[in-house]
């Protein structure tokens, strides 16, 4: 009956199509940085408020929900998959957009991850504190929760690789290797991790048992460590430092060489989260080797990220995000090069369950994670809300001091604590008893308990100063519309 | 292991380090139509993004191909490539045993002399005592208390009130072969009523206030009941652990909402054995220890402020 208004609606439509398929999709990105500044907030605040409890236990009031067994899986999923999961969202849909020079491959299937993703954070802040878990570090969601998390990562995968597919520049760059790596290494983790036969809505067994159990485990932990918060963040170090310093990457093989060795080799270091355990001796080792032999590919992606920088070094006089970058990268080398060393039997022996340990998976994650989250953020947000650059550049300075007094308060007050208590819990006397009781170890690490929570506290401040800046940045800004792509000459 | 499976773990691993030298070695050669030095690859993306295509430093090959050749030591001498076990014969077993001897070595000259000692000999000897305070801290505090005198379901061992016997041969077969003490569970067999009655007797027992009626209802359902492990004068049976029920001391508290949990639920207690943990000697000298407290000795010990010889000051 109306073969010309179907025309008109097609033509327009197709119009449509045609202007938004010329611009990014910017709102995706703004949405999910929104959100890594919210719960990178939430995230620390209960960080900071375990390590309170840790420090005078009687804080937890007595209530279940506010225990320190339910609050503690509570603060790493918010920091690690919604603080660091949103960033990783928010930067690799920017980065894969402006690299391949191409709109993302589904709007929708897009919003569905940003979406879905908000939807997990929120069941697993209501599910953790009423003690519904799997029991499994970095993996306690439970099974419906697990399955919600599995589509949203296919719907990121398929939007992912089909901007990669659709693209216009013939070579993928760098940041994407690395995302691409990340998203298709944390399906498979997961996935088999979890592998789970439920008996209720809220309650599973997971199909591993004993060691076998406590291996799948491990691979799935030190590679989630692997992936999600180093191979996918250096991913987003290759796009921040080199635009913020204006410089090419220093070596293109140099990317070549670490990316494919990084990738290979971390799959096989968990066995070193299980040193001196039932774990057969031959697992074991292999942990050692590859831990150690993972050193150079993990300092590639530090020199070539410091390396870019040389020859911008005065830049850092009057670029805070960039002190930001470059200190994350410092963070990044010297985890890096803690880890190895602490795979190392002898060294383990001392420094296993102690807080050694947490000293270590925080120099990585608010050293590298969060300060390259945050200098990333800082240099994009004016972007994203149509700003010249963001409200108060002498805030973000004052942010990153506060944050690096943090760390380093937190870092040290953790080695100390650790190495203290490894020393005392295998102090001997000539009679062969121990010459410490257990309490006695933990009364003497009281006082670094407190430290560290100077020091996380500094950090929070430094999270709401963000705030601040972010809010007055936003505040009576036009949201513009989406950035054109640039058309190939 | 499997021959199969070992062949899958060696060559996989293997390869994944032959992998990584063979990366190193195809990405080092210059080609002739790369970009030199100091130029970028030519490709662009965003506007300003660019590579140079600078040599990887040569330190870090270095520390590279370092970390690999240590691999390859490390899987000769120690297990790592499937069921090869290693040239050095390593495993964490063998080690934990050297360790374990070793340990034995240094501490048999003290150990030794002090075997042929009896409980009560160990008591008065100092030297004794002084490494018993260090085995207790180590192994008896974590339910007892560091100054032994217990917490509720851990009995006092300071008192001279014993659950099974305080002769010093009696202390040393506790805790050479560990304890069960099993209270069984009576609600059904009492009822609420016959319960509360039975509280009201064995409180009046130990002299606290309770109605009359239920004392003497309670006695006569005692004599049935409970007689038979606890004594027909209730002051207890230390052959079955049965404890005295007339000296107001109480194991899980003597309060009648836990005598009424007592009676209804039963208990159901377990002191570990340390035979196989600490063997005989040490586990005399823990002995001695516990009957010295008993007898008074070790007062640092009572007062809570237990100054071991290399413990550090407490807060």
């Amino acid at each position: 009956m109306s073969t010309v208004a179907s025309d008109v609606t097609g033509m327009l439509g197709s119009q449509a199509q045609a202007r938004i398929h010329a611009a990014y999709n910017d709102g995706i990105v703004r949405q999910f940085v929104i959100m890594t500044i919210v719960w990178g907030v939430v995230g620390m605040l209960v960080g900071v408020i375990i390590a309170a409890q840790l420090a005078w236990p009687a804080l937890n009031f007595d209530v279940p929900w506010l225990t320190y067994s339910r609050l503690r899986p509570l603060h790493t999923n918010a920091v690690i998959f919604a603080f660091g999961g949103s960033a990783l969202f928010a930067s690799s849909y920017h980065i894969v957009q402006r690299t391949c020079h191409v709109r993302l491959f589904s709007d929708r299937l897009a919003a569905l991850t940003f979406w879905g993703w908000q939807l997990v954070i929120v069941l697993a802040a209501i599910t953790l504190p009423l003690g519904i878990t799997q029991g499994k570090e970095y993996a306690e969601l439970e099974w419906p929760i697990d399955l919600l998390i599995a589509v949203v990562w296919v719907a990121y995968a398929v939007v992912f690789f089909g901007t990669i597919a659709l693209r216009k520049v013939r070579h993928i760059y760098v940041a994407n290797w690395f995302f691409a790596a990340y998203i298709v290494t944390i399906a498979v983790l997961h996935i088999v991790n979890n592998i789970a036969i439920p008996v209720s809505l809220t309650k599973s067994y997971i199909v591993y048992s004993g060691v076998v159990d406590a291996m799948v485990q491990w691979w799935y932990g030190h590679n989630a460590v692997g992936f999600f918060l180093t191979a996918a963040f250096l991913g987003m170090m290759y796009y921040f430092v080199p635009k913020q310093a204006g410089r090419p990457i220093y070596s293109y093989r140099l990317s070549i060489v670490h990316f494919w060795a990084l990738i290979s080799i971390y799959m096989w270091a968990g066995p070193h989260h299980l040193h001196y355990t039932t774990l057969p001796d031959w697992a074991q080792s292999l942990g050692v080797v590859f831990s150690l032999i993972l050193l150079a590919p993990s300092w590639g992606g530090m020199i070539n990220g410091i390396m870019t920088l040389s020859g911008a070094w005065h830049k850092l006089r009057t670029d805070p995000i960039l002190k930001f970058l470059i200190v994350s990268l410092s963070f990044y080398g010297m985890s890096t090069f803690e880890g190895p060393m602490m795979s190392i039997k002898t060294v383990n022996a001392l420094s296993h369950y102690t807080d050694w340990t947490i000293g270590h998976v925080h120099s990585g994650a608010l050293g590298w994670v969060a300060f390259m989250t945050i200098g990333s953020m800082y240099a994009l947000l004016p972007k994203l809300y149509g700003r010249e650059r963001m409200w108060s550049l002498r805030l973000i300075d004052i942010h990153f001091w506060i944050a690096t007094i943090g760390v380093v308060l937190y870092v040290a007050a953790m080695w100390i604590a650790g190495v203290m208590q490894g020393l005392m819990w295998r102090a001997v006397n000539d009679d062969g008893t121990l010459t410490y009781t257990f309490v006695e170890a933990l009364a003497a690490t009281h006082p670094f308990y407190v430290v560290r929570l100077l020091g996380g506290s500094l950090f929070l401040v430094g999270m709401l100063i963000m705030v601040y800046n972010t809010v007055r940045t936003i505040q009576g800004s036009m949201i513009p519309a989406d950035t054109p792509i640039p058309q190939a000459a | 292991m499997g021959n199969g499976t070992s062949l899958v773990v060696i060559v996989v691993t293997l390869a994944n380090i032959a992998g990584c030298l063979w990366l190193i070695w195809w990405t080092s050669r210059t080609r002739p139509d790369e970009a030199s030095q100091g130029n970028t690859t030519g490709h662009v993306w965003d506007g300003d993004l660019s590579e140079y295509n600078n040599p990887m430093p040569r330190w870090w090959l270095g520390l590279f191909l370092l970390t690999i050749v240590f691999g390859f030591l490390y899987l000769a001498l120690y297990p790592g490539l499937g069921s090869f076990t290693g040239v050095n014969g390593w495993s964490q077993i063998s080690q934990y045993e050297e360790e374990v001897r070793q340990a034995d070595a240094r501490t048999s000259a003290l150990y030794e002399p002090l075997a042929k000692l009896s409980v009560t000999e160990l008591a008065d000897n100092r030297q004794a005592m002084a490494a018993a305070r260090n085995l207790f801290a180590n192994n008896c505090s974590t339910c007892h208390g560091s100054d032994a005198r217990g917490a509720r379901s851990f009995p006092n061992l300071t008192d001279k009130d014993w659950l099974w016997g305080g002769a010093p041969e009696t202390i040393e077969q506790t805790i050479l072969n560990g304890r069960v003490g099993v209270m069984p569970a009576l609600g059904a067999a009492l009822g609420n009523e016959g319960t509360e009655q039975v509280v009201a007797y064995v409180l009046s027992l130990s002299g606290h206030k309770a109605p009359a009626d239920w004392v003497e209802q309670g006695k006569q359902r005692f004599s049935t009941l409970c007689a038979a492990c606890h004594g027909p004068d209730a002051k207890g049976n230390p052959l079955l652990g049965a404890p005295n029920l007339t000296d107001d001391v109480w194991l899980y508290g003597g309060s009648p909402a836990v005598l009424r949990e007592t009676v209804t639920v039963g208990r159901n207690n377990a002191m570990p054995a340390h035979k196989p943990l600490l063997g005989e000697t040490k586990v005399r000298l823990l002995a001695g220890y516990v009957y010295g407290l008993s007898r008074g000795d070790h007062d640092n010990a009572k007062s809570g402020e237990g100054e071991r010889e290399k413990g550090h000051e407490r807060e």
